[in-house]
Order: C-alpha cells, then structure tokens, then sequence
C-alpha cells in the first residue's frame, strides 16, 4: 500500500518539477513548483515525519511560495519583456547541459540498487523526538543556523533602509 | 483499518462539511440581520418568516447567473481560484475537536476527524494556504484591479501570520502540546487559555481578522479603490464561492479561537453534567457549548465589521510589523520567564 502510494507521489513529484522547467509562462512554474512543494510533504508524512511534512506545507507552500508568487505578479513578466539571449549565452548553456548529461550518465553507471533504509527508531520525525535531538545532541549547531538566519534578516533590512535614505 | 472505522470517519466528515455549509450560509443571512440591526433598519424580511429563506434565494440566484468568463483570462486558473479558496477554507475542520467522545449504540466515537499530533500547525499551514485561491483568481482575471487586490492579499496574509504564529508559541509554551484534542482537554471547566494569555489571545484574534479579510482588513475587497477585489470578473457561482469561502473562513477561525483560547466544549460544572445527563447526551450538549460560542465569535466578526471603519494600507501594515509582532514576542518572553519561575519554585 504505502509503497505503490510512494511510486504514485513520486512520479507526480517528478512530472510536476519537469514542468516547473517546460512551462512557458512563470506564473504557471511557480505554480507546479507549489504541487511539487506539496508532493515532497506527502513524502514527509510517508516517511512518518510528521513535522517536517507541516513545515514544509507552512515555511515553502504558504510563505516563500507566496512571496515568489507576490514578487513575479508585480513585476508581471510577459513575452515580450523577456530578455533575448545572445548566441555566446546559447553555446555556454549546451556546453553546460552535456557536461549535465555526462555526469548523470557517469553516475547513473555505477549506480546500483540498494535496499530501502529502515530507521531503528520510527518515530523520530515525531514532534516530541525531533525536538529532543535539535535541542539535545544538536543545540550549537542548531542555535548557530538561527543566528546565521537573523544575520541574513537584518542584512536585508538594512539594504532596504540604505535605499530609502538616497532616495 | 476496518470498515466501521471508514464509515464512521465519513459519516462524520459529511456532518461537519454539512455543518460548517449551513452555518455558512446563515452567516450571509445573519451579517445582513446584524447590520441592519446595527444601523436601525429592518434587513432581509420578505423569503419566509423573518427572511428565514433568504439564503436559499441567493443560492438561486447565484446559480442561474450568467456565467462571464473574461476572453483575456487564464481560463483554467480563473475556474481553479475559487474552488482552491473554497477547498482550502473547508479543509480546515479536520482536526478541529468537536466534542469529546460519545457513546453511541455501545461504541465510543471521537468526535473529531483526526487527532494529528501537529494539529496546530496544520490548522496554520490550511490557513497561510488559503490565500492561493485569491491570489491565483485576481491574477487569471487578467484586470489590475484583481492584481492588485490579490497583492495586497498576499502581503497583508505573509505580514499577518508572523504575529500569529507567534502569538501561538506563548500558547504552546504552556500546554506542551501541538495536539488541538489535547489543548481543549487541558481547559476541562473553567481554566481556559484566554485566562492565562489575554495578550496573546487578543494578537491572535486581530490577526485572524486579517487573515480572513474581513473588516476592518478587507482591503483586498476594499471598493472604494479597487471596485470589487479580487473578484471584480467573477459572476454566479464562482463568485458565490469566494464570498461562501469567506464565511467558512470565519467559521473555522471561530472554532479555532474557542478551542485554542475559550476552552472547546469545556465549560464551568460539566463534571456534574457528565453525571446528570450520562454519556451520550453531555458530550453532545459540550458540542452545542462550542457551537454557542463560535456563534458567538461569528456575531462578534459582523459587530466589528458595522463598528470599525476600514484601515488604511501603510496602517495596517504598521499595526502587523510594528504592533502584533514586537507585542507578540514580548509575550513569548513574558510567558517563558513566568513558566521558567513557576517551575523553579
């Protein structure tokens, strides 16, 4: 059961981030790029991590979607703004791609199927068990990211401020 | 999982969405009785007796519109934008406790969808999720009234949640738990949330008017600058969705604020209840406390919305970054020193 509903999910998964790529419109990516959001927290709560499925649904699907969504409806990008791309750009991009294609071919090769991982502790995705682990074993490391994130913040505020002033 | 057990998720499932549509429905009828109220006229009185039926009229109505759909617009997302506010709107019932469980035909029978253990932060995610609906609506619109309403949504939305997941934390700081079952449980007669955090009940409630644009912070839908909001292009029935959408919205933060701060279905002497009325019958008449009280709620909505004049922009994104925010975390701080004491001595 959970099995065939993991090959269903994860075909969408991968439908839907090809179509992130191919789609044509960028209202439309952000879009595909939000079910596929919501495809990985399927992912979670297979995986019996329960928290880290809501906070995907939370921080990606209701707040960083949002917000790109917020910022291409107002720059409300068209056809016709789209910037033409110079032949040096085109040759550089297919450059690039082969040298993708020949390291996914390389480690597509020696890839080979491993069986499925069992966790001792099943419920570690729990609230109660992550939590003890973050602030437990893991606390500097995990008190440190916060920093590093209140650093990014103020960085950002303050770019806006300096802004604002020269204006 | 058995069979009963699937029959009797769904049997309840189809009362709550059933419940949650009619309540809904009579929203729309009581806004109007209320407002009519509140300004000395007589309101809806002609579709039966006391305009009774007058909800059902304008589900007619709403159906036999013509339906306009704008040539210039994304057809597909254009019909997706409702639906999407109406589905995020409903899904939000599941894990709210409606009462506490009840003995039918010999079985006890939970009386609540799901008990998640991150049922809190579900009820966040349905709710930073709804926005989508108006979003992606005013943007298939393809008018710049609809975009512009849809962007405010958006930022009024992202500015709002902050302050109320924040308010949440000092919540959860006392109860230890994410499980919505587990916070009612612990408000059993009278030790209700809002005695213990009235600060951060009242940030969560502001935002939560926010959250569901109503008034005073319906500016998405504000006519006076951009004629109808997001649903300038909308007719009939999918129009009659995001105004149905908004009234569902109001019902689950009702619930959600009577079960997080007004203790659910608790109330004071249900002890001597549970003994004088039996199994059955007191978790059911727990329910109808919780039903009163979000009823109340709701009426409370429509008596802010005919009392405060609309905010500006720049002030209401004043009040969210630099009122309910810094309010919120000093109530983090507040609530964590005032834990840390009361567990030292």
């Amino acid at each position: 059961m959970s099995t065939q509903v993991f090959y269903f999910v994860a075909t969408l998964s991968i439908i839907f981030s090809l179509m992130v790529i191919f789609a044509k419109n960028p209202i439309h990516s952000v879009l595909y790029l939000i079910l596929t959001f919501f495809t990985f927290t399927v992912h979670y709560v297979l995986l019996n991590a329960q928290f880290l499925a809501v906070v995907n649904f939370i921080v990606y699907m209701g707040a960083i979607m949002v917000l790109f969504l917020f910022v291409l409806m107002l720059l409300n990008l068209n056809k016709e703004t789209e910037p033409s791309k110079s032949p040096l750009i085109k040759i550089v991009g297919v450059i690039a791609g082969g040298c993708l294609v020949v390291t996914l071919i390389g480690s597509l090769k020696s890839a080979s199927i491993t069986s499925p991982l069992i966790l001792k502790n099943p419920g570690l995705g729990l609230v109660e068990n992550l939590g003890k682990e973050l602030f437990g074993p893991f606390l500097l490391p995990f008190e440190l990211s916060s920093l590093l994130l209140l650093a990014a913040m103020v960085g950002a505020v303050l770019l806006s401020k300096r802004d604002e002033v020269e204006a | 999982m058995d069979s009963a057990f699937v029959i009797e998720k769904f049997i309840l499932v189809a009362v709550i969405f059933g419940i949650s549509l009619v309540i809904a429905m009579y929203s729309t009828y009581a806004e109007r009785k209320v407002a009519a109220y509140l300004q000395d006229r007589l309101g809806p009185d002609r579709a039966g007796p006391f305009g009774i039926l007058q909800p059902l009229a304008d589900g007619v109505k709403m159906f036999m519109k013509e339906e306009i759909i704008p040539t210039s617009s994304n057809r597909f997302l254009f019909i997706a934008g409702p639906g999407l506010a109406l589905l995020c709107a409903c899904i939000g019932t599941a894990v709210i406790p409606w009462g506490s469980p009840v003995l039918i035909a010999g079985k006890t029978i939970p009386l609540q969808v799901s008990d998640i253990n991150v049922g809190v932060l579900y009820i966040f995610g349905v709710v930073s999720l709804g926005v989508y609906g108006v979003m992606i609506g005013g943007w298939a619109s393809n008018n710049k009234y609809s975009l512009l309403s849809a962007i405010r949504a958006a930022s009024q939305n992202i500015s709002y949640e902050i302050a109320m997941g924040l308010s949440i934390i000092a919540l959860l700081l006392m109860t230890n738990t994410l499980s919505l079952k587990e916070i009612v449980d612990q408000q059993h007669g009278w030790r209700w949330n809002v005695l213990y955090q009235p600060l951060g009940f009242l940030i969560f409630m502001v935002c939560s008017f926010a959250e569901t644009n109503r008034a005073p912070f319906d500016l998405p839908e504000c006519e006076t600058e951009l004629i109808g909001g997001y649903h300038t292009e909308y007719s009939s029935m999918k129009l009659g969705f995001y105004l149905f959408a908004e009234y569902i919205n109001m019902f689950v933060s009702s619930a959600v604020m009577a079960a997080l701060y007004w203790g659910g279905y608790n109330y004071p002497g249900m002890d001597s209840m549970a003994v004088w009325l039996g199994p059955t019958w007191a978790p059911l008449f727990g329910t109808a406390v919780f039903f009163g009280k979000i009823c109340a709620f709701i009426f409370f909505f429509m008596w802010v919305r005919w009392t405060i004049p609309r905010f500006r922009y720049d002030q209401l994104m004043n009040l969210g970054w630099k009122g309910l925010i810094p309010l919120a975390i000093a109530n983090i701080i507040i609530t964590g020193v005032v834990i840390a004491i009361i567990e030292k001595f």
